[in-house]
């Protein structure tokens, strides 16, 4: 088959299966879009503005587990497509980004929509290339796909030059079946000695605890999960992005952990002597002050990725494979050795969880005259259930209130900026979602500032005819700056006030979407019903909340698992060791 | 702790740039750096001085293990090893000095590669601190201008990076 190099773009994508591209088109991929013009298997999404591209690829990756596709033009096109490729890279999100280039000749010479994207991008692709060949796109996409997806998952952007894509320089076209890379080989399953030696330490433990993160959403590793907590009784938490990878429902399960972690969870942190750490990375907001973290436990530590391991705290068991297959081996292992945790300690240590768990360290303060964030978020809750449900988030108070009070019984269910804390990341990742699902219901929760950020693509929501509810818990300030600054600027709220907000309904309407404004706690439940049976249609509700609610349990950055402070609600504040 | 980690990696354009990228994104040491081509003009060899604690020094190998590019490496410090670095250096050689410069280049096994009336430029290879030893001897007056390549690095014995 002779293509040109366009063709051979779109030829690709279509042989790795793509669906959808989310893109914007400019000078320097234009040849791209032609041949794109010229064909109807994969679905291009013309976004508003590139970083939404980027983001919606990734929401889509997330959901499905996928690879995600974004396609930019050089210059502008790639610098407003950095942000995305960051969110994706520091959550792992398998993703690629095909980017223009200006054409090979002029490289170097600051010609018009010109910038070294390769240089750019360098920090926070898991790879990238430039193409200067014609005859090298299809093995470049290829390696492109291949890293993207595979071991540590994370983002690849493949920049090529306008002249590489000319419709007169055809070549001959075989996609490679499979690919090997001398300097690239993923690790995928555990070493077993270690795994032994893990077990070991797992059936001695007095006080376990078992710590997974995003590794075991984007693993597919959930259900092996719940089958090694259900084999050993041992308490479950989980991180922002591991919410899903076990059932939140479960009695197991103590909630998620670190800054705005459950008083439980964070507790057996502190008091655990042993911790079973799954995909999960040791983030800074989950651990707190280093020299407090986990002060009494021997640490086994499963990653696909073996530079997480020891990057922050040193593990006493090591194990590097892909979470699933290290899981899988596992539960075998203790089959087959017959191995059997200590009941009895056990039995001792869930006593002790469930006195924490009293403390009910969730519970705020009730009203019937405003309407609580946290009560929004429950009664989002109550209403979708049962439904085949997706949240994506934006980044803020709203976040963690959704993180607290929506409970994921099932993974790829919860779609957040983790790493980047990406404000402007829900509604376009809802959007990636919603493409994926079309029968599924998928949900924004988002503040006033958040939602700015993307806004534009109220408009590309309306072109795809995209039913999303956008669920705004407007409490008129940047609620997770202003909560600082409340804690820590003695209430100087400098520049977190949101002033000259718009009419959220007109807004909406304006772009051909149903507006909906709750302000009575009372009419929440109601409102909520109305939207979500408005089945396609977008629905923008500006729901006003509580413009004071604080985010509690917190942990101050700096501060060990066990000084959290909780809701004044609460109690007085509690110091607890 | 001073470690000498060699690197073999893909020839590709950029390949130098994301272990340079890595080192400054990450906030590591980095006290010399060559590369160059192998015989096999697909690969080329790196060999890095870079300092730090044994954590740091930890993630610095997963980091470059980590760069798509990088096909292998090796802390050539963790075993006995063979480091050699070439200076080239040019000083001032008149009057009294020049038979003085000329004896101390033989006794460094320096050699004198290009002469001028009033001026030697010498070669020299060596381990670093032979080199800094020659440039201590010789003085700051004397000086006029040094260039060095940085430290190679090869393992001694049967082990090897390919």
């Amino acid at each position: 088959m002779e293509l040109s190099g366009a063709e051979i773009v779109v030829q690709a994508l279509k042989d790795e299966g793509v669906e959808y591209v989310w893109g914007y088109p400019g000078g320097a991929v234009l040849h791209i879009y032609d041949a794109l013009f010229k064909q109807e298997a994969i679905q291009h999404i013309l976004v508003r503005h590139e970083q939404a591209a980027t983001h919606a690829a990734d929401g889509y990756a997330r959901a499905t587990g996928k690879v995600g596709v974004a396609l930019v033009t050089s210059g502008p096109g790639a610098t407003n497509a950095v942000t995305g490729i960051a969110t994706a890279f520091m959550d792992s999100i398998p993703m690629v980004v095909v980017s223009g280039q200006v054409p090979t000749p002029v490289i170097g010479s600051d010609a018009f929509q010109e910038v070294d994207t390769v240089g750019i991008t360098r920090p926070c692709v898991k790879h990238n290339f430039l193409v200067k060949r014609v005859q090298d796109i299809a093995m470049t996409m290829k390696k492109a796909f291949y890293i993207a997806a595979s071991g540590r998952p994370g983002p690849v952007v493949v920049d090529i030059p306008k002249d590489v894509t000319d419709p007169d320089i055809k070549v001959s076209y075989v996609y490679p079946a499979t690919i090997q890379m001398r300097s690239y080989m993923p690790v995928e399953r555990g070493h077993s000695g270690q795994i032994r030696k893990a077990v070991d330490f797992m059936m001695q433990a007095k006080r376990p605890v078992i710590y997974t993160g995003g590794g075991v959403v984007l693993g597919d590793a959930s259900e092996n999960l719940y089958k090694l907590a259900q084999v050993t009784g041992f308490p479950v938490t989980n991180t922002l992005m591991g919410l899903g990878g076990y059932p939140a429902t479960d009695q197991l399960f103590l909630g998620m952990l670190g800054m705005h972690g459950t008083y439980e969870a964070n507790m057996a942190m502190h008091e655990t002597d042993v911790l079973i750490a799954i995909g999960a990375r040791f983030d800074d907001r989950v651990t707190g002050k280093i020299a407090h973290f986990c002060p009494h436990a021997k640490i086994i530590h499963i990653d696909v990725d073996p530079a997480s391991i020891s990057k922050t705290v040193r593990v006493d068991v090591p194990i590097v494979g892909q979470v699933n297959n290290v899981l899988e081996d596992m539960l075998r292992l203790i089959e087959e050795m017959q191995r059997k945790p200590d009941v009895k300690a056990l039995s001792d240590w869930w006593a002790r969880i469930e006195g924490w768990r009293s403390v009910n360290c969730l519970s705020y303060l009730p009203s019937d005259q405003v309407i609580k964030p946290q009560k929004a978020v429950d009664a989002l809750y109550q209403v979708t259930r049962e439904m085949d449900f997706y949240l994506t988030s934006d980044v803020g108070q709203h976040q963690m209130f959704a993180a607290q009070f929506y409970p994921f019984d099932k993974p790829r269910r919860w779609i957040n900026s983790g790493g980047l804390g990406t404000m402007g990341f829900g509604l376009p990742a809802a959007m990636g979602v919603q493409q994926a699902f079309p029968e599924a219901t998928v949900a924004c929760v988002t503040g006033e500032a958040s939602i700015q950020m993307c806004i534009q693509e109220l408009a590309t929501c309306k072109q795809y005819d995209l039913p999303l509810k956008i669920i705004l818990l407007n409490n008129g300030y940047m609620g997770m700056v202003r909560q600082w600054q409340e804690f820590f600027y003695d209430g100087r709220y400098s520049h977190s006030y949101v002033d000259a907000l718009p009419d959220f309904i007109k807004l909406s309407e304006s772009f051909g979407h149903v507006g909906m404004q709750v302000t009575n706690p009372a009419d929440l439940e109601a409102a909520y019903r109305e939207a979500f049976g408005m089945r396609d249609r977008l629905v923008f509700m500006d729901i006003v909340v509580d413009p004071e609610e604080n985010v509690y349990p917190m942990i101050e950055a700096g501060k060990g698992h066990h000084e959290m402070h909780m809701s004044p609600y609460l109690s007085s504040e509690r110091e607890l060791a | 702790m001073q470690r000498i980690i060699a690197v073999l990696l893909e020839n590709e354009s950029g390949a130098l740039s994301r272990v340079a990228n890595l080192f400054t994104a990450r906030g590591y040491n980095i006290e010399s750096l060559t590369v160059a081509p192998t015989e096999d003009p697909s690969l080329s060899r790196m060999t890095i001085v870079t300092r730090g604690d044994e954590n740091v020094l930890e993630q610095i190998t997963k980091q470059l293990n980590k760069l798509i590019d990088v096909v292998k490496l090796m802390d050539l410090t963790e075993g006995p090893h063979i480091e050699r670095e070439l200076m080239m250096i040019k000083v001032r050689a008149d009057g009294g000095v020049r038979e003085e410069v000329k004896r101390m280049s033989d006794i460094f096994r320096g050699r004198i590669i290009d002469v001028a009336a009033n001026q030697y430029t010498i070669e020299m290879t060596g381990g670093s601190q032979k080199l800094d030893a020659f440039i201590q001897v010789l003085g700051e007056e004397c000086i006029i201008e040094t260039v060095r390549s940085g430290v190679m690095g090869i393992a001694r014995g049967n082990k090897h990076l390919v």
